[in-house]
């Protein structure tokens, strides 16, 4: 009996350390984004007045500002639609450029770390004013991809017509979705290049997880490289796509003009209830993208261990 | 392998050209492993070759497009006027010219706010450092109820964007108190915003930024580390605190260094909490150097937009400097860091 008693007051002794290591964020994390959090939401419901003296009040408007929000503000609708348009179409092109890159890179060859920094940089240099200079230098960069949207328009302007390859593709029998999308594709190469950063990282850390002795096997069984590709590597991989696709969505959405127009919205015009329904309903649209990409790669995903 | 070429042999030398002969010819070519070897050799030495071509092209591509700009950035920099109005002048200047940093560090006043910057990066590196790897110790070594849950919050810190609670945030901040406190003893709640202490703050109680993925970074290698190295330390006597931080944190040292680097890089890059909390230019560079071309513009009456951007140019050049340096000099830890600290996992 005795010894049973200690043996609890070991474990709690042991819980209570741990929540004092845990304290400072446990805290921070009630303070600050718990209760931000709420309070974001108690905002969306209300009409917020700034008093002069600080402080402020709230006077509870229902459902108002959702309503503005969706039927009567100029662009919202607008700009959260290409918002999240922007998103589909770029994560899954950073994540298969990524997985590209790190299939590269991973094998070893003579500048190998050089080009690893370079790959790098981006993540370096991500700092507002930085990313804005870096955009005008590229599009002041005369040839190569350096502003393919604009060359695009160039061309269908100049000798070359790009409709006509596009009409051509389109006679061909491909949807028109897909060659938008490739057209979007070729048209934001800068901006998947420069996003994609940690992800490339990422899957090389994958990718050298991998035991050796599942390549061995495959080659004794005589598989070929593109079968050893998408039965051993892929599977292996897949994991860290949820990893990846996380991380690309948040980053992306960190950027995106929703987040701009809410910024706007609240410090500019002062409207700090329509602002928070702008912020709520973009980071309730994420999560739910992110859940339902989530579950869809869990269910085809497979864990080693 | 010999036999069969030496059989090759007088059938060549007879030159008769009867279909028999050819048969044969054919059939010795077709069982010539030597002539098979090479041939196999010389065309997957052409495979591979092509194959190394085309991955040497997109690497050097892919390359030319992240660097192609910093190259531009820096090359455009040292412009003088006259190259820039001359259409024949590429990358490398005529007529290099050290005015636009001069004026630029002057405009900046660009050693002490990169100092102010600096101090201020650092500090907050330290204390986010501290504070993530105690916190993220207390999560993977110690079991106590509802860490399930918890740890789930640290995920959503890191999923949910900062954005979403800008505005409580803010006002928090602008009427900021603690439990009542301050409102007793000056009579009405402070103002500290255009400050850097609520970011302090923030800092402090792991909510500073990213620092969900910080706790989550050293979670992850501290749950990797033998749990015998603790044990040995606790049975020769050491307390729980001494064990931490003389022991687990010393031998946590990859993560400690990786997430140093990133919340140094990222934190003197951050424009949103700056500009959320309203700090002044003095103290953040990467916010002044939003209003230095038309700091520049106005001071020095110059009126055409490219030449206001070299001055730009030379000003981003500038606060790049301290990151690019960093990262030059530790490059091996940052990507060696990302790979091993068990951001993958």
């Amino acid at each position: 009996m005795k010894k049973k008693r200690r043996k609890m007051t070991l474990t709690r002794k042991r819980a209570i350390t741990g929540y004092l290591f845990i304290m400072p964020w446990l805290v921070g994390f009630l303070w600050f984004y718990a209760r931000s959090l709420f309070m974001t939401f108690q905002f969306s419901l209300n009409v917020l007045e700034v008093k002069p003296g600080g402080g402020y009040t709230l006077t509870f408007a229902g459902l108002d500002n959702f309503l503005y929000a969706f039927r009567a503000h100029a662009s919202f609708k607008q700009v959260l639609t290409t918002s999240i348009a922007d998103m589909l179409i770029d994560v899954p092109l950073i994540t298969f450029f990524s997985l590209f890159m790190a299939l590269l890179l991973n094998k070893k060859f003579r500048g190998r770390t050089l080009v690893r920094a370079i790959f790098f940089l981006p993540v370096i240099l991500n700092s507002e004013a930085i990313v804005d200079a870096t955009n005008l230098a590229r599009s002041l960069m005369s040839g190569g991809i350096s502003n393919a949207a604009a060359e695009v328009a160039e061309a269908a302007s100049g000798g070359v017509s790009i409709e006509y390859y596009i009409q051509m593709f389109g006679s061909l029998g491909l949807p028109m979705g897909i060659i938008e999308y490739i057209v979007g594709a070729v048209s934001r190469i800068s901006d998947i290049i420069n996003a994609s950063g940690v992800q490339i990282i990422i899957f090389i850390a994958a990718l050298q997880s991998i035991p050796g002795s599942l390549y061995e096997v495959a080659k004794i069984e005589g598989a070929t490289g593109y079968e050893t590709f998408w039965k051993v590597t892929f599977p292996m991989v897949m994991p860290h796509i949820i990893t990846n696709v996380v991380y690309t969505v948040v980053d992306s959405f960190t950027d995106s003009e929703v987040v701009e127009l809410a910024y706007d919205t609240a410090f500019t015009y002062n409207n700090y209830g329509l602002s928070s329904v702008m912020s709520l309903v973009s980071t309730v649209i994420t999560c739910l993208i992110l859940v339902i990409v989530c579950r869809f790669i869990q269910k085809r995903a497979f864990y080693y261990n | 392998m010999a036999k069969t070429s030496k059989a090759v042999k007088p059938a060549k030398e007879k030159k008769t050209f009867s279909i028999r002969n050819l048969k044969e010819q054919y059939h010795s070519f077709k069982t010539d492993t030597q002539f098979a070897n090479d041939r196999k050799r010389w065309s997957s030495n052409v495979k591979g070759f092509i194959i190394g071509l085309l991955k040497f092209l997109l690497i050097v591509g892919v390359s030319y497009v992240i660097l192609g700009p910093v190259l531009g950035i820096i090359s455009k920099s040292f412009f003088s006027n006259a190259d820039n109005y001359n259409p024949m002048v590429y990358m490398i200047p005529q007529e290099p010219t050290l005015e636009r940093y001069t004026k630029a560090i002057a405009h900046l006043d660009y050693w002490k706010v990169v100092c102010n910057s600096l101090i201020y990066t650092v500090s907050l590196m330290l204390i986010q450092v501290f504070i993530c790897s105690m916190v993220g110790y207390g999560f993977a070594r110690y079991k106590f109820p509802l860490k399930g849950l918890l740890f789930g919050c640290v995920v959503v810190m890191i999923v949910i964007p900062t954005h979403t609670i800008m505005l409580p945030l803010y006002m928090t901040f602008a009427n900021f108190d603690v439990l009542g406190i301050i409102k007793l003893i000056r009579g009405a709640p402070v103002n500290i915003l255009s400050t850097p202490i609520p970011l302090y703050i923030m800092t402090a109680f792991g909510c500073g930024l990213r620092s969900g993925l910080y706790i989550y970074i050293f979670n992850q290698f501290f749950r990797g580390l033998p749990k015998e190295i603790e044990e040995a330390a606790f049975v020769d006597g050491a307390g729980t605190w001494y064990t931490y931080f003389r022991i687990m944190l010393v031998n946590a040292m990859p993560s400690v260094i990786t997430v140093a680097i990133f919340s140094l890089v990222w934190q003197y890059n951050d424009t949103f909490y700056t500009k959320l909390f309203l700090i002044s230019d003095d103290v953040v560079i990467s916010k002044k150097i939003a209003s230095l071309a038309a700091n520049i513009a106005n001071a020095e009456k110059i009126y055409d937009p490219s030449i206001q951007q070299l001055y730009t140019n030379a000003g981003i050049v500038l606060v790049m400097l301290p990151v690019l340096i960093i990262y030059i000099v530790l490059q091996k830890y940052f990507i060696e860091g990302v790979e091993r600290s068990g951001i993958v996992g």
